[in-house]
């Protein structure tokens, strides 16, 4: 199925209206020597019949976590997604959308845009949003990148507790350009905070760090954004939106620049993506922001409306000159995200946290009861917690997998001295009676 | 398109007011240290399910989509959706996949991931396929750090200039400037292809690489394609191909084929994953043999494993001259679930034609309105399109309705009033439409298009004054953008009492 609406006889109409004998007439600009002589080699055409057979086939070759109990998170969580967001965030009219350039054609999705920002900032408590990012490491990435620019200092460090992957990311983005990045170490699971007050340069930037941090445990962040103020430099948090229904938000926590992963607002976990990125400030480098921003403005008969605004950081104007080089934002997500928020509220944003929180207290109860014991059992944590094993991790993982459990993830990949511990995640969506039975596994 | 305002969700929300509910504690409630402890709730608006379900209806009532209008926008292929790939997109084994899972939880997924990387690789001639880029854009960052890294590993780490011409779109040179390489614009002949001789008096040994669109953006395929490479590659540089304008030559030609070393797809535009309002979208990247060392990590692959004879497929982070991480995770999984199925539904027939099909149908437009909507680039006045075709775009200047005080921006917001989006404007160059129909729209579609702009043209004769207030059918009319940038508003704030 080609989804060619034009039939043969009105291609044949077509092209003699256009003057052309045959379809090559018009394809001649391509010259000969650079054709393809031989059709592509690719499978045949499906018909939708045999397409969503092959596709079912497909599907059913993975165990997701439908057929699972998942206590597996590191940086993707698998929580409750209300029905209301699925129908509305996939309505043709906003699936099938292009960039609302054309501010009166897509006044839906540009009002849409600004609720998001409104709502992305009462839950960050920080003062601008943009309209969002692709994901989270390359949100933060951004958030790097816009600190070298406002400050013209060249040094990013970053708290080790920042997650594997967005340190990579990080890594990459700051190769090849004046820029330096360096970690700061952990002390018992969180970051070392009088490493920050004597070992900042002149020339850093910002201080990165991830609250709750890939390991869990709730940062001081208030406390990390003096030292890095104290030395002029920038405070960039990376969070988890869930977690500010109960926890205290960037905005009142010293941060600069916060930036977050989306999934937990409503987006399936899809292997990966697409995600969120989640992109907030201090209204004073809002300039310097990279992405979409809409704002509100009215029309030439005074009514209230929105536009793109502040255009003039982008790349379809500055080109080399612009903030960064995103072109699109992720607006779907970001609606679902919205569907998401104002669905939950205040009083169901609050619950969801504090059912996660209360669960993660109850299984690490459970855990110790069990005979296990807590990798930092000092260190305050939100959702997710490193549980130290007594027999090795490979093993205990597959013994869970033959359970239909994912136990968590083995941290050890990212942080060696974490070798016999599990990184194990809770959301509002497990019972007390597969905590248990987790709990039974790991001991 | 209602015309109806539609309050914000801050103004619709009612103190106590809830859409959903969630299951009480089943484990006793735990007190949180008040150090961390947020002392309030959020101020998140409040709002029942159905009156929320209503807000968005309401909102999706005043929006284009191509659902509901045509969009013959320029570069950005805004073609048919099929309802198949969300119906896949959607299936449990797929959007519930953790991406951690251990790779034998996830076989479907990965073979799934690992076909498209062929796939793509067959459709851009090209070596190995890098299927991780979240948007063309990033891909573009992604292909200039591979670049990048490939001179590095080869002694030249001189090589910081990347070339590109002055119809580039604007995410070129912004990506370069992001890896900290310097532009040199590249000048446009008359014609509208490269100039050979600008290209061959910019190149040196400080050159990394040129940044082509072909077919670009005037829509014109560059026949100068293979010289150019030649003297890229004889300078010791890399062709990059924007991938922006595939559309135009699936199973046509191939970038491989005519000199591109390494070049990124927009799936959302060439494979139909749907735009939403600006994304999700997805760039692969594609390269030749000798940068694919430098793609980053992971990639998938098909090994033969006879320890786990399940895992065919898996990832493979044993790559020490990556350039590392692009993104967190694997790729924009459930976009690429739309392009695999997208494929499968074509097949190479289907392909081919999608190409022939999407320009035929911008040289039908052409033909129909170039009596009044002249061509730059096309053929000669009295001549058919077919002496001078466009590609599955083209651009026209239409110089006799400017003269009478019509701007373009006049053009593209009467045409919204007439139910269709207006193509792109002002891009590549000051004063034209850049309009790209896509093989998807029926002949009849067409017709009321090039119906419109001929009778927006004649309209400009009798009387321009109602295309100066165009749109007057639309929920707004034109906006104050000076006004919205001056003194910006982007989030909403209670009244103060």
């Amino acid at each position: 199925m080609d989804y060619v609406q034009i039939t043969p006889a009105q291609r044949e109409q077509m092209l003699k209206a256009v003057g052309a004998a045959s379809m090559e007439d018009l394809l001649r600009q391509v010259p000969d020597e650079l054709r393809l002589h031989r059709p592509l080699d690719i499978p045949s055409p499906l018909d939708e019949l045999s397409l969503r057979s092959h596709l079912g086939d497909l599907s059913s070759k993975n165990r997701s976590t439908d057929c699972q109990v998942c206590f597996l998170g590191a940086g993707a969580y698998d929580h409750f997604i209300p029905a209301v967001v699925d129908d509305l965030a996939m309505k043709g009219e906003f699936l099938t959308a292009y960039t609302p350039y054309q501010a009166e054609a897509s006044q839906g999705s540009l009002q849409a845009f600004f609720e998001y920002q409104t709502m992305i900032c009462q839950l960050t408590g920080m003062e601008v949003s943009n309209a969002s990012l692709y994901e989270g490491a390359t949100a933060l990435a951004e958030a790097a990148m816009m600190a070298l620019n406002v400050t013209g200092k060249r040094e990013i460090v970053v708290s080790r507790g920042v997650h594997p992957h967005y340190r990579q990311v990080l890594r990459t983005y700051l190769s090849d350009l004046p820029a330096i990045y360096s970690e700061v170490p952990l002390k018992n699971g969180l970051t070392d905070s009088q490493y920050l007050e004597t070992e900042l340069e002149e020339d850093t930037a910002a201080v990165i760090v991830q609250s709750p941090n890939f390991l869990g445990h709730i940062e001081r962040v208030d406390t990390i954004g003096k030292f890095a103020h104290a030395n002029g430099s920038l405070c960039i948090q990376s969070f988890n939106p869930i977690s500010l229904g109960i926890l205290k938000r960037p905005g009142q926590l010293e941060v600069d620049i916060a930036t977050a992963e989306g999934q937990p607002l409503g987006i399936p976990l899809q292997f990966g993506g697409p995600y969120l990125g989640i992109f907030t400030c201090k209204s004073q480098f809002v300039r310097k922001m990279p992405g979409r921003l809409v704002g509100q403005t009215v029309d030439t008969e005074g009514r209230r409306a929105f536009c793109l605004t502040l255009q003039t950081r982008e790349q379809h104007i500055r080109r080399e000159k612009a903030t960064s080089n995103v072109c699109t934002n992720q607006g779907l997500l970001a609606l679902r995200a919205s569907v998401y928020l104002a669905a939950m509220g205040p009083k169901g944003l609050r619950q969801a946290a504090q059912l996660c929180y209360n669960k993660a207290q109850y299984m690490a109860a459970r855990l110790q009861a069990a005979g296990l014991s807590l990798k930092y059992p000092a260190a305050p944590f939100f959702n997710e917690l490193c549980v130290q094993l007594k027999r090795p991790v490979d093993e205990i993982i597959r013994q869970a997998h033959a359970q239909h459990i994912l136990p968590g993830y083995p941290i050890g990949k990212d942080y060696p001295e974490l070798s016999d511990c599990l990184l194990v995640a809770v959301t509002e969506k497990r019972t007390r009676a597969e905590i248990d039975r987790l709990v039974e596994v790991l001991k | 398109m209602s015309s109806t305002p539609e309050k914000l969700l801050f103004e619709l929300s009612t103190p106590g007011a809830r859409a959903v509910d969630l299951p009480d504690s089943d484990v006793p409630d735990a007190p949180l240290d008040v150090t961390y402890a947020a002392v309030m709730d959020l101020p998140l608006p409040e709002i029942g399910q159905l009156d929320l379900v209503r807000h968005y209806t309401h909102l999706s009532h005043r929006n284009f989509s191509v659902d509901d209008n045509f969009y013959p926008l320029g570069s950005c292929t805004m073609k048919y959706n099929p309802k198949v790939n969300e119906w896949a997109a959607a299936l449990p084994g797929f959007s519930n996949l953790h991406p951690l899972q251990d790779t034998r939880d996830a076989q479907g997924a990965l073979a799934l991931l690992y076909h498209l990387r062929l796939f793509l690789q067959e459709i851009s001639g090209l070596d190995e396929v890098c299927i991780q880029p979240c948007a063309g854009a990033h891909g573009e960052w992604t292909a200039l750090k591979v670049i990048r890294a490939y001179f590095k590993d080869h002694g030249q780490p001189g090589r910081r200039i990347i070339l590109a011409p002055d119809t580039a779109h604007g995410t070129n040179p912004a990506s370069c400037a992001m890896c900290g390489a310097g532009v040199i614009t590249i000048k446009s002949r008359p014609d509208g292809l490269t100039d050979l001789d600008d290209l061959r008096a910019h190149l040196n040994d400080e050159v990394a690489a040129i940044m082509v669109t072909n077919p670009n953006t005037v829509g014109r395929f560059d026949r100068h394609i293979a010289d150019m490479a030649k003297l890229v590659h004889d300078a010791g540089a890399f062709l990059y191909l924007d991938g922006a304008n595939m559309n135009a030559i699936l199973g046509i030609a191939r970038p491989g084929d005519f000199g591109a070393d390494i070049m990124h797809f927009n799936t959302h535009k060439t494979f139909s994953t749907p735009h939403g309002c600006g994304g999700p979208g997805a760039g692969p990247i594609a390269v030749r043999e000798s940068l694919a060392p430098y793609l980053p990590v992971p990639q998938v692959v098909r090994t033969a494993n006879c320890q786990q004879p399940d895992a065919n497929y898996s990832w493979d982070f044993d790559r020490p001259k990556s350039i590392g991480k692009v993104r967190s995770f694997w790729g924009q999984f459930g976009v690429l679930v739309r392009a695999y199925a997208y494929i499968r539904a074509l097949g190479p027939q289907g392909l081919r034609n999608v190409s022939e099909t999407a320009v035929l149908a911008a040289n039908y437009i052409a033909q129909r309105i170039k009596h009044v909507y002249p061509l730059p680039f096309g053929p000669k006045e009295d001549e058919p399109m077919a002496a001078n075709p466009c590609a599955h775009e083209f651009i026209t200047v239409p110089r006799a309705v400017i003269d009478r005080g019509v701007t373009i921006m006049d053009i593209a917001k009467s045409l919204i009033d007439r139910g269709i989006h207006p193509p792109t404007v002002h891009f590549p160059i000051h004063d034209c439409l850049m309009v790209e129909p896509t093989e998807t729209e029926s002949k009849a579609t067409l017709d009321a298009f090039a119906d419109a702009l001929l009778a927006i043209a004649e309209q400009s004769e009798k009387d321009p004054a109602p295309l100066k207030e165009a749109p007057a059918h639309q929920p707004v009319r034109r906006l104050d953008e000076v006004g919205a940038a001056r003194k910006p508003v982007l989030r909403w704030e209670p009244a103060v009492a």
